[in-house]
Formats: C-alpha cells, sequence, structure tokens
C-alpha cells in the first residue's frame, strides 16, 4: 500500500495536501481498500463552506456507504468533477487522479492536528 | 464464532472475511465486481457450507411436509428438488430452501445458514402437535460441506471431474455420484441466475472437492466468488433473500412467491392466514426499481410517490452488470404498477426510480 511522504493524513483516512493556503483533499490507498469497488461519490459544491469534522461528501462501495469528513475548515474552491461520472478512479488513483476537493482553508491551525506519514501509518497498523 | 471447512483455505487466498449471522465468511478475494462479472461471463466457486441440511424421512414425511411447506410436494419425483419456504400461521416466512426428494419417504431441506437451528425446532414443534409417528428430523448441517459452481462454463468444468452425465440433469433435478472421486449430491440449482450446480460433500471432503475443483477450472476463468458479489449476482435475478424481501412479518404472496405457495394444495402452515389477507386484499407487493440517476439504493431506504413515503427498500444495490443502482422494494399495492412517478430518498436526495419487470439482468 502506498502513502506519499509529502501529505499530511487523518485518522479517518483522508490525505491532505496543502499548497499555501489551498488544501487538497482525498481518501487514503487504506480507505478505497477497505471499501472495494467504489461506484458512486457525492461531492459539496463550489462556495460551500465546510467545517473541520463535519461532512464533505460520501463514497460508496457496492457493499457500504461510507462519509467523508472535512479534515480542515474553508470554502470549497474545486471539486473533481470526473469523480461523479468515473467513481472507479479512487480505487485506481487515489493520490492523483482520484483527488476529491480544493478547500480555501480558513484557519490554518487546523493543520496542527493532521499526522504525517509515519504516525498515519502506525495508526493503520494498530487500528 | 462458527466456520466452514474451508475457513483456512479462505483466509490463505487473502479474502476479506465477514461476521454473517455468526459465520466466519468471505465476502470477496479479488474484488465483487470482477467477480460478478467472472460467474456471468466464465465461472465461480461459492463455499456455500454454511448452509444448513435437515432430513426428513419416514412413511409420514410426505404427508408432514406437505403440511410444513408452501409448496406442492406431490409435484416432485425421485430425484427432483423444489423451491418452498415454511411459512408460521401468521403466514410470515420461517424460512425459504430447497426441499430434494430422494425417495418417497426420503427428503433433505437445504436452508438458510443463520436460520437452520430456528428451522429444525419449528419442524419439531409442528411434529409435536401432530399426529404423525413415522417421521424423523435429523438437523444434518454440520455433517454437509457444500460448494456451487456457477457461470456458463461452470458443466464444461464439473465435466473434467465425473462420470456423471451432467446433460442428464436438468434444472432442479439432482443425481448422487463422484466428482474427483468423492461422494456427492449433484444438484442442478444456484442462486446466480446462471446454469451451474450446488455439491453437497462430506464436511471432511469438503477441502479436496474445492481444490479439484479450482485445479480443473482456473483454465477456463474459474475464480472463488465471496457474499458480496452472491448477493448482487441473486439480486440482479430479483431472488429473495431471507431476512430482506421475506421475513417474519412479510408473507410468501406479498414478495412475489405466489408461485411456490399452494393455496389450493390443501391446508398447511400459513394458509389459512394468507387466504384471508388475500380475500381481504394484499396491501403491499414487491417490484423491481432502477434509477434513472446515479445513486445507490439501499435496503431500509424510503420509496416516495408524490411526496408521500409509499414503502421501502429491501434489497439494493449498483448492478455491476447495468451499471444502475437496482432495488427491490415493498410499497403499497396501490402504486406497484401504474404510472405514479416513484423515487427512493437517498439521504437527502430523492432519485427517480422507473419500475422493472424482474429479473433486472434477463
Amino acid at each position: 500500500m502506498d502513502f506519499p511522504e509529502e501529505l499530511k493524513y487523518t485518522e479517518e483516512h483522508e490525505w491532505i495536501m496543502v499548497e499555501g493556503d489551498i488544501a487538497t483533499i482525498g481518501i487514503t490507498d487504506f480507505a478505497q481498500d477497505q471499501l472495494g469497488d467504489i461506484v458512486f461519490v457525492e461531492l459539496p459544491e463550489v462556495g460551500d463552506t465546510l467545517e473541520a469534522g463535519k461532512n464533505l461528501g460520501v463514497v460508496e462501495s457496492v457493499k457500504a456507504v461510507s462519509d467523508v469528513y472535512s479534515p480542515l475548515s474553508g470554502e470549497v474552491v474545486e471539486v473533481n468533477e470526473e469523480l461523479p461520472d468515473e467513481p472507479e478512479t479512487l480505487n485506481n488513483s487515489p493520490y492523483e487522479s482520484g483527488w476529491m476537493i480544493k478547500l480555501k482553508v480558513s484557519d490554518m491551525s487546523g493543520l496542527d492536528s493532521l499526522l504525517d506519514v509515519s504516525a498515519y501509518q502506525e495508526f493503520i497498523e494498530n487500528d | 464464532m462458527k466456520s466452514t471447512p474451508l475457513n483456512q483455505i479462505h483466509h490463505q487466498l487473502g479474502a476479506r472475511m465477514v461476521d454473517f449471522g455468526g459465520w466466519d465468511m468471505p465476502v470477496q478475494y479479488d474484488g465483487v465486481i470482477a467477480e460478478h462479472l467472472a460467474v456471468r461471463s466464465t465461472a465461480g466457486l461459492f463455499d456455500v457450507s454454511h448452509m444448513g441440511e435437515i432430513e426428513v424421512s419416514g412413511a409420514d414425511a410426505f404427508t408432514f411436509l406437505q403440511y410444513a411447506t408452501t409448496n406442492d410436494v406431490s409435484k416432485l419425483a425421485d430425484g427432483q428438488i423444489q423451491y418452498t419456504a415454511l411459512c408460521y400461521e401468521t403466514g410470515g416466512v420461517v424460512d425459504d430452501l430447497t426441499l430434494y426428494r430422494f425417495a418417497a419417504d426420503r427428503y433433505l431441506l437445504c436452508v438458510n445458514a443463520s436460520n437452520s437451528d430456528k428451522d429444525f425446532a419449528w419442524l419439531q414443534d409442528l411434529h409435536k402437535g401432530s399426529s404423525f409417528s413415522d417421521l424423523n428430523l435429523i438437523n444434518r448441517s454440520d455433517e454437509y460441506g457444500q460448494l456451487a459452481i456457477q457461470g456458463p462454463v461452470a458443466a464444461e468444468i464439473l465435466e473434467q471431474l465425473t462420470n456423471v452425465n451432467l446433460s442428464d440433469i436438468k434444472y432442479y433435478w439432482f443425481v448422487e455420484g463422484k466428482v474427483a472421486g468423492i461422494k456427492t449430491i449433484i444438484s442442478r440449482t444456484g442462486y446466480t441466475g446462471e446454469d451451474g450446480f450446488e455439491l453437497y460433500c462430506a464436511t471432511a471432503d469438503c477441502c479436496n472437492l474445492w481444490r479439484e475443483l479450482i485445479h480443473a477450472g482456473v483454465p477456463k476463468g474459474l475464480q472463488p466468488i465471496g457474499l458480496g458479489a452472491r448477493d448482487t449476482l441473486r439480486l440482479e435475478k430479483g431472488y429473495a433473500l431471507y431476512g430482506h424481501e421475506i421475513t417474519a412479518e412479510i408473507m410468501p404472496i406479498e414478495a412475489r412467491l405466489s408461485w411456490i405457495t399452494k393455496l389450493k394444495k390443501g391446508d398447511f402452515a400459513g394458509r389459512d392466514a394468507m387466504l384471508k389477507a388475500k380475500q381481504a386484499g394484499l396491501h403491499r407487493a414487491l417490484i423491481g426499481l432502477t434509477l434513472t440517476a446515479p445513486g445507490v439504493p439501499r435496503e431500509g431506504y424510503p420509496v416516495v410517490c408524490a411526496g408521500k413515503e409509499v414503502g421501502y427498500v429491501t434489497s439494493g444495490t449498483m448492478s455491476p452488470s447495468l451499471k444502475k443502482g437496482i432495488a427491490m422494494a415493498l410499497v403499497d399495492t396501490a402504486v406497484a404498477s401504474g404510472e405514479q412517478p416513484l423515487s427512493i430518498a437517498i439521504r437527502k436526495r430523492q432519485v427517480a426510480a422507473e419500475r422493472t419487470s424482474l429479473p433486472f439482468v434477463k
């Protein structure tokens, strides 16, 4: 399983890439593997305000519905429009083509609570 | 948790295991969609050893089963199988099952895994309250392992391992014969809607039977299939699953199972209640629905008509064959047919759904 070093992670199995005040968010390789074949994705709309810890969207596999929580607070500035039509992209390319949203972060202090790659891997192993 | 004789093999194959009604069972090996499509295009092998087997024998076996089950046992010949149900006096379903006739005085009931103890106790209760004296009920669930090989090339694979002429076994018939030297019941039945067989063997032979089938079948595209695909395969064909389409609170005649409910055959458990309900007019009917927009219907989601809740989804999934959301739903008879638009409430959305004649996949 692949966990790029430059990314931040959450215990809810999201990854976050921060560039300036823009955070790109998706689900991890571990999350997509646990879910199995992903067949449906629900994303917020551009302009929506998200609150850290609150619902960002929904990912559904054949067997299960999974909520995705926003790791940070901010305003949605871009969503991956391709995903709803090709949800299997989340399985095939969770860190690249499978990005979900870009968020303009309103409170940068939220970054402090994110995990680095070694902390996330440790979390998965002990979970 | 209970496990089948193949438990170790599943773990070795890297299957994702789940608690299925108290059984440690594989939900997927490769992935639900890949497994589903393999069964539709080539063949799949399922461990269904968790299923229960109850033997009913004795001079009164026929009369007893004619009373205990909904279908007409008199239609069965030796070597023939019947899909049927056990019902409570309320008309609700105890379980659905397949009934094998070995002889006029010997039958085998293949029942759902998590219901087998309940079914056996129910049959014993019926026996106790009756005048049947020459009747033996034996729960043989622990003695049998069971594998299902399903798909267009299932027969071609099985043929390599047996001297039994498979083309002589018609749909819903069985023979006793050897497969790879192992004593089995070869039953031309299944839960996928594809051609195929369910093979019953002694628990101790189950792992060998699995290995022999895999060895013979892999070159022809055979692969192990988990419960995830078993569910999507049966749903595409509109087959009922106990606990979903049929329960203690749902009568078979409400759940598109009138064809196994022979109200004219004479008295049987649940018949009076069903006759009364039918006379008064049934309130609910099971229908097929296909979403016309993206989404995945799930069990329990409300079905809505003109802003009013008119029923609920009993089973739903994303159909791997059709790539659309499909569902079976129990709805008010007033809206079961006709033109009034229906939708399924998925979280905050209402997604339009078209009535679809079953099976979804022909």
